[in-house]
């Protein structure tokens, strides 16, 4: 297949690149060739990471080789386009805009001169495709937000940016899955928990499924924290 | 049982081999950083490879046993004091109830381990025991040891019971295994420390005499070092393109280049993702070496190809398993060979001895009795 490269990532993994430009038909393939490969159950193949345009595999040289697992990658590589996908996924999240949960709100709105419902409008109408899980745990890379809201950071970053926050950093969108400093602009926050160690699956988000926002308020929000807190002490 | 922890130490904690399976989640491996000194510890007192243990990193920790327990520290050449009084790394040590164990400097290196037989007895998060500061899971509590912890400790091995009754002699091993057979250079304070890597995945994004020059370049670790990564000094490798490159996944050794062309080498709780370019990867035969240099140390980098590295991989792990191996062995043997000598005093216990050639006596001195056997020596 054209364009494909895989790189050496020292003596225990491969980075297979389809290419060097975010787009959902490379990513595609990305994740066509991680299904693949989990079907193939390759002896020594220990763990997959995929990313916007590349999938990294690690592996044991005790049980596989560089040689022959290149051998495996070339041949698997020129007939992704007729692996079966699983169906599309869309995760719903429940985001309150504004207020003290999304503070930069006004300062978006103004930024392009439209309306804060506007922004948040915009902002709920796509499905965003989550490109990769990276940074920290069960951070979502996403694409596709519209660019009549796209908006520099903060000019100083904030300390202490709570888990759930949704943000604005120039053309991408994203949620901040663990509290961290930051510098995005909040434009609100999901009762969601993105990343949640006492959960029997811990991040809820994965690499290939889409995101869809849905505007709700601050009551519906402190309903669905509830629940979700009830959820986790069940669990334990 | 358990071990109460009288001084964590600078920065002590739980680690197992890594929390595997949740990197596309964009969860941190965490683990050991010296891998090696991590299994040959857990060995010493009868654990599996990837039991949890303690990393201490530049000045251990100061513990307590509540009951007998067999532990053993490897590492650094780590100085260990049992009561206040020096004994061996790289050996199983039996601590008695009430006994303090001490790791207090590392002579050469920067981290210890301390394994316990059992292992340290904490939940299994996400598949590791793994202390991960950041996210403050794993462990015992999701952090560095505090003082006044008690740490509880897995069921004992029967190779910790046997050595405790005495039936079994302790184990010990050396040190410089790894060095004897070839596997990495000699590990000396103010050497500096061959680490061999492999060039890619970006070395494309790189000056061709920038990726000459790497081979033989000499760098210093910088005090902006940690479990994360480390920060290299020296000569900076020069961009070929200034081209953004889009973000992908990172291993335990990618060699990370920022514009400012210093490079830095992800270590043990690195980010699963990155976007500066990663001009080469350490080899993981070399890793351990580079989790023991400290800041300050040198490094110079030598490049192998792929194949190479892999067949150092490949003998590096085979020489472990057969270190592990000796340590028995040597065990048993050292068993055999007193076993054999209580024989041999038995033997000579017998009276009369009816081999060939030896004459018996009974004789009396000062009017007490003696069985004598004479044995003409040629």
């Amino acid at each position: 297949m054209d364009n494909v490269r895989i790189l050496t990532a020292g003596d225990c993994a491969v980075s297979v690149e389809f290419g060097q430009e975010i787009s959902l038909e490379i990513n595609h393939k990305v994740m066509a060739l991680k299904t693949v490969l989990e079907g193939e159950h390759i002896r020594g193949i220990e763990e997959m990471v995929p990313t916007y345009c590349s999938l990294l595999i690690q592996y044991d040289p005790m049980e596989l080789r560089y040689g022959p697992l290149c051998e495996k990658l070339e041949e698997l590589v020129t007939n992704l386009d007729y692996v079966e996908m699983p169906p599309k996924q869309v995760v719903e999240i429940p985001v309150a805009y504004g207020g003290e949960y999304g503070p930069d709100l006004g300062e978006v709105a103004r930024a392009h001169n439209i309306s804060e419902e506007e922004v948040i409008r915009l902002h709920c109408e796509p499905e965003y495709p989550i490109y990769m899980l990276g940074f920290v745990a069960g951070f979502p890379y996403l694409g596709g937000m519209n660019k009549a809201i796209s908006t520099p950071r903060k000019e100083s970053p904030r300390l202490k940016i709570e888990a759930g926050s949704v943000g604005i950093a120039g053309e991408q969108t994203g949620i901040y899955s663990v509290e961290s400093p930051g510098g995005w602009q909040i434009i609100g926050r999901t009762p969601l928990k993105l990343y949640d160690v006492n959960c029997k699956d811990p991040v809820l988000l994965k690499a290939g499924q889409y995101i869809k926002f849905k505007p709700i308020s601050k009551e519906e929000f402190m309903a669905i924290a509830k629940e979700e807190f009830r959820a986790m002490e069940n669990e334990h | 049982m358990s071990i109460k922890v009288i001084n964590s130490g600078l920065m002590t904690t739980i680690q197992d081999k890594g929390r595997m399976g949740y990197q596309a989640s964009g969860m941190q491996v965490s683990g050991d950083m010296d891998r090696y000194s991590a299994s040959i510890a857990n060995a010493l007192v009868g654990n599996e490879g990837d039991a949890p243990l303690l990393e201490c990193t530049y000045m251990g920790p100061e513990l307590e046993a509540d009951e007998d327990v067999l532990v053993a520290v490897a590492g650094g050449e780590p100085k260990v004091l049992v009561d206040n009084k020096p004994a061996h790394a790289y050996e199983s040590l039996i601590l008695h109830k009430g006994q303090h164990l001490k790791v207090s400097s590392m002579e050469e290196g920067t981290r210890a381990y301390i394994a316990v037989d059992g292992g340290i007895d904490v939940p299994l998060v996400m598949g590791s025991h793994s202390t991960n500061l950041k996210l403050g899971i794993g462990g015992a509590e999701g952090t560095k040891l505090y003082n006044g912890e008690v740490l509880n400790t897995g069921k004992p091995t029967d190779l910790a019971k046997a050595i405790i009754a005495g039936k079994s002699h302790v184990r010990h091993t050396d040190h410089e295994y790894m060095t004897h057979h070839h596997l990495w250079g000699e590990n000396h304070k103010g050497d500096i420390h061959e680490i061999r890597i492999v060039l890619g995945p970006q070395d494309d994004y790189f000056t061709p005499e920038a990726i000459r020059a790497l081979n033989g370049a000499v760098y210093t670790i910088s005090n902006d070092s940690d479990r994360m990564g480390y920060r290299l000094e020296g000569e900076v490798i020069q961009r070929a393109t200034q081209r953004d490159m889009i973000t992908d996944g990172i291993v335990f050794g990618s060699i990370q280049v920022p514009p400012n062309g210093q490079p830095i080498i992800m270590m043990a709780d690195h980010q699963t993702t990155g976007g500066y370019p990663k001009v080469a990867t350490v080899i993981s035969a070399d890793l351990p070496l580079l989790a023991q240099c400290s800041p300050g140390s040198k490094i110079s980098f030598k490049v192998i190809s792929v194949e190479e590295a892999q067949d150092i991989y490949v003998k590096f792990r085979l020489a472990m398993k057969e270190q592990i191996a000796l340590m028995d062995k040597e065990a048993e043997d050292a068993t055999e060979e007193e076993e054999a000598v209580k024989a041999e005093d038995a033997k000579e216990m017998e009276w009369p001895d009816r081999r060939p050639g030896v004459r018996n006596y009974n004789l009396k001195i000062g009017g007490q009795l003696f069985h004598v056997s004479v044995e003409e020596i040629k």
